[in-house]
């Protein structure tokens, strides 16, 4: 199939995010161009702040480079604008008379800041804070003059103010309102971040309306409405900034102070898309990274065709990046009737928080001095979370660490780049990572605005306190004092291939392992890499080596498959016959619906399944054996789903697959449930309408009933949360672990909550597809290869003559 | 007292699956043979003393198989059960020559 055209107009944050997120859904569907107003490949804007400040270099803040474009086979146009949509032939036109076709479009063409029509505006050295031009402008600057003037005291403005000062000039910073970041912070809060500032040699001159730049053609002051006037020789504009809408608004898109779009990101006009600053959603719209990202998660969904959630707006929370100052604001900030708060203030040690709650829920705050709560509030405010869920573990932040111990590990960390505690943990271990940077590197948290690397650090530390306590931790036997996790870590870091090669580097205890490590080695490397690993027969339990069940007296007994339990008169005659044949010693009806032949020599084996011809059953193996189905809908007064049929779809689906222990699944077409999904791995249970999952349920030893995981209305639906499930339970149990205690041990609500995530869902189906597609069936394969008959099935015969 | 052995050839060294035992009916014998990592070639008793599993398809690790029945630990050197199971199943001399492997069988 032809790939469709996707065109990017805006090579800036939330654009290239959003081509990211198609990617990694959809590699092969688009070819992708992008065009750039800018000369530089997608930068980080947010470090902009950084880099006057002089922590960082402009080399240094690239997030995707030139080789990036390449690689991914990205056709970009920097310092390219467009200039007309013709949004009725889906054709755009920049301003180097290019013109490119596009079956989708993306705008995404941020911001324009705001410069205020005062006069002498277009005088030399005034200038505003945006992009690389701009900082690159006060950079010169501050070699050659020595006093500025910041008009803004928000965020961008102290940013700016801060990087001023490092630069060696003099700063003033001119604000309209009373206190600083007056729509983040409250009074107390912007009073406080006033002094301190003040401390670190800003000067403020509050409520002031600038009425005039003077100066001839460069600037040499400000003059104010009340008549008082300041020298300067470089102004900064930072007092706001306003969606750029013009190339949107002129091609007859519809606008309103961005372009409009709904859940998904589309404007009005079909087949283009608008994400990041320049959007507006439900009258919103956002100047922060965070909320853009998640716009851009939502959107690639909706352009890979995929079904998504839709994007339902942001909570917002705003840190500074100024060294030495910790602020953090998220939610509502001020009191209004009807809200309580839970205020401290150390005046002292220079700590204030406040807690906002209405109607008992948590619904903003605003830290400063100590900011450490930040992300836990705001991911309380997103969830509606009652106050005592703050109140009840607030003594525990004075220990520090136990707040980040507590986290459940999909809790995100940095909201800006979407990284979540289960990430930065699992690389700490895995890469033996130790500083805040090396974190960085690896998972890109705090590689944004740097607001979560206190937090960043508390993980660390608590990551890898843990380590120096071995006894905690569970070993996947003798051979070694490693975990499962971190013996799938490391073969994940090292690209280990084979169970020897995992033994020698991770230093087993035994040379060759044991019959407890030598197995689970074998499926976690499968698991792993599906496609590249060469599964080892020597590490396999003589059941799954042979593909027949071994049974007390040395004999084995062979089960065909019987998809959802259905098999026909031709099977039966067949199975009939080789049971006669072969001498089968019995025949026997199993408890997952299938015929039991007993009793047959291993050297029999190829020839019965020849015979036969027909699938194996993997009745042995740690992986999927039947899908018991009910009657169902056809044939059962009661039934209100084609239960054998979905039970046949999910057992060819799944048929096969390897996985920690063995998998039973059953589907049932009403509540009477005659499939007895209540104890199956998986048990489907058809309602009208709808079909209710129930997972890591266990008739066997350990009796456990099955918990509803999730209810669906299509098949479909089955089919993916059961593999996305599977997939979950592949990756995270360990070997040898049945569902039902793997259930019990990780809690069905993270396993929810795993799931609901709508990408971990599809990547998690999209490694399930890839396991999948590289199975064969185990009888047929042994057949058909000369060298797996002769090693494994045939006995050496040295007539008693000979000797 | 002399015992009298006996050459019997099994089957070439090629030909032997690595760390998969070859279960090798001598007569009324049946052996497990195994062809080791390190090369070497070893043959015991196709019996295990716990309840007679087919040692010939258990796991091979190092110098031991583990029984496929029960899990216990067996030395293909030595057929010394290993802790903390007692017992022991009987072993074979083995010999190489020309690539070829044979058993020595008493008479
Ligand atoms: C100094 C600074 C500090 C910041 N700090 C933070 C922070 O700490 N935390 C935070 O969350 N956010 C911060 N932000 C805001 C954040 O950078 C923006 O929200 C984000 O970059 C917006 O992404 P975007 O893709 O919508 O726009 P941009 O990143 O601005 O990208 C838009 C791109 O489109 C290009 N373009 C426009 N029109 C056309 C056209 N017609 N043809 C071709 N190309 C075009 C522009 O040149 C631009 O490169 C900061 C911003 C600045 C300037
Ligand atoms: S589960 Fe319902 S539909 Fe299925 S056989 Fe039982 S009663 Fe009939
Ligand atoms: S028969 Fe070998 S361990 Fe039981």
């Amino acid at each position: 199939m032809a790939k469709q055209k996707l065109v990017l107009i805006g090579n800036g944050m939330a654009g290239i995010r959003a081509i990211e997120e198609v990617l990694k859904l959809s590699p092969e569907k688009f070819e992708i161009t992008v065009f750039g107003s800018e000369p530089y490949p997608n930068y980080n804007r947010i470090e902009l702040s950084k880099v006057l400040q002089g922590d960082t270099k402009i080399d240094d803040i690239t997030l995707n480079s030139w080789q990036w474009y390449e690689e991914n086979d990205i056709l970009l146009y920097p310092g390219e604008t467009v200039t007309v949509i013709d949004k009725d032939r889906q054709r755009i036109y920049t301003d180097k008379d290019r013109q490119v076709d596009f079956d989708k479009l993306i705008i995404a063409t941020g911001s324009v800041p705001f410069m205020l029509p005062l006069p002498g505006a277009d005088k030399d050295g005034v200038t505003a804070f945006r992009d690389i031009k701009d900082c690159e402008n006060m950079m010169d600057c501050a070699n050659q003059y020595k006093k500025a003037v910041v008009i803004g005291g928000g965020l961008l403005g102290l940013e700016a103010a801060r990087g001023l000062l490092n630069l060696g000039m003099k700063v003033d910073v001119v604000h309209i309102a009373d206190y600083l970041m007056e729509r983040q912070l409250d009074k107390t809060a912007g009073k406080m971040l006033q002094s301190e500032l003040e401390e670190q040699g800003m000067n403020f001159l509050l409520e002031k309306q600038s009425a005039e730049i003077t100066g001839q053609d460069r600037v040499e002051g400000l003059k104010f409405k009340d008549g008082e006037e300041i020298e300067a020789d470089l102004v900064v504009m930072a007092v706001g900034i306003r969606p750029n809408i013009s190339l949107a608004k002129e091609s007859g898109i519809p606008v309103n102070r961005g372009i409009i779009v709904n859940d998904y990101l589309e404007t009005q006009v079909p087949n283009i898309f608008a994400v990041g600053e320049c959007a507006e959603h439900r009258e919103m719209v956002y100047g922060l990274v965070a909320p853009l990202y998640q716009q851009g998660k939502e959107m690639a969904l909706k352009i890979c065709e995929l079904e998504g959630e839709g994007y339902e707006g942001s909570v917002l929370s705003t840190q500074l990046k100024v060294s030495g100052v910790d602020v953090f604001s998220t939610g509502k900030i001020n009191e209004d009737e009807g809200t309580k708060s839970i205020k401290v203030f150390d005046d002292w040690k220079g700590i204030y928080k406040k807690v906002l709650i209405d109607d008992g829920k948590i619904t903003g705050a605003v830290l400063f001095g100590d900011t450490k709560d930040g992300n836990r509030l705001l991911s309380l405010i997103n969830k509606e979370a009652p106050i005592e869920e703050y109140t009840d573990t607030d003594g525990a932040d004075a220990a520090g660490t136990n707040l980040v111990a507590e986290m459940p590990d999909e809790e995100i960390i940095c909201g800006c780049n979407g990284v979540t505690k289960g990430t930065i943990v699992e690389s700490i271990n895995s890469q033996g990572l130790s500083t805040v940077e090396q974190v960085k590197g690896c998972t890109n948290a705090s590689r944004s605005c740097g607001g979560c690397k206190s937090l960043v650090s508390e993980l660390l530390e608590h990551t890898l306190g843990d380590e120096f306590d071995q006894n905690h931790k569970e070993s996947i036997c003798a051979c070694t004092t490693l975990s499962k996790e971190e013996v799938v870590e490391e073969i994940k870091a090292k690209g280990l291939t084979h169970t020897k090669e995992v033994m020698n580097v991770l230093g087993w205890e035994s040379e060759e392992g044991c019959s407890k490590c030598k197995p689970a080695l074998n499926y976690y490397l499968g698991m792993l890499n599906p496609k590249e690993y060469q599964d080892e027969k020597q590490s396999r339990f003589v059941n799954e080596r042979l593909h027949a069940n071994i049974q007390k007296d040395g004999t084995y007994s062979v089960v065909p498959r019987m998809y959802g339990g259905v098999t026909n008169s031709n099977d039966l005659r067949k199975i009939a016959d080789v049971a006669d044949k072969y001498e089968v010693k019995l025949i026997k009806v199993t408890g997952g619906q299938r015929l039991d032949l007993l009793g047959v020599q291993k050297e029999d084996l190829p020839q019965i399944w020849s015979e036969l011809d027909m699938p194996s059953g993997s009745a042995y193996a740690k992986g999927l054996r039947t899908v018991k189905t009910c009657v169902g809908a056809d044939f059962c007064r009661f039934g209100t789903q084609d239960s054998i049929g979905l039970g046949v779809r999910l057992e060819k689906k799944f048929e096969g697959l390897n996985t920690p222990h063995k998998v039973k699944m059953s589907v049932s077409a009403c509540p009477r449930n005659c499939a007895e999904g209540s104890v199956k791995d998986i048990g489907v249970v058809g309602l009208d309408g709808e079909f209710e999952i129930y997972v890591g349920g266990n008739g066997g030893t350990h009796m456990r009933k099955a918990e509803l995981l999730s209810k669906v209305k299509t098949e479909e639906e089955v089919i993916d949360t059961s593999a996305a499930f599977l997939q979950y339970y592949r990756e995270d149990a360990n070997y040898l672990e049945r569902t039902s205690a793997w259930v019990e041990r990780v809690g069905l609500d993270q396993i929810k909550s795993v799931l609901s995530d709508k990408k971990t869902f599809i990547d998690l189906n999209h490694r399930m597809n890839e396991a999948l597609s590289v199975l064969k069936d185990p009888w047929k394969e042994a057949l058909e290869d000369q060298n797996i008959l002769k090693d494994l099935y045939q006995n050496v015969k040295v007539p008693s003559g000979s000797h | 007292m002399e015992t009298l052995l006996n050459e019997v050839f099994v089957a070439k060294v090629e030909d032997l699956p690595e760390k998969i035992g070859k279960t090798t009916v001598v007569g009324d014998l049946e052996l497990a043979i195994f062809k080791l990592d390190n090369g070497k070639v070893h043959a015991i008793e196709n019996r295990c003393p716990h309840k007679g599993g087919v040692l010939a398809e258990g796991l091979v690790s190092g110098e031991h198989v583990f029984c496929p029945m029960h899990d216990w630990k067996i030395s293909v050197k030595n057929g010394k059960v290993q802790e903390p199971d007692v017992g022991c199943v009987q072993t074979f001399e083995v010999a190489i020559k020309n690539e070829e492997v044979y058993v020595l069988l008493p008479e």
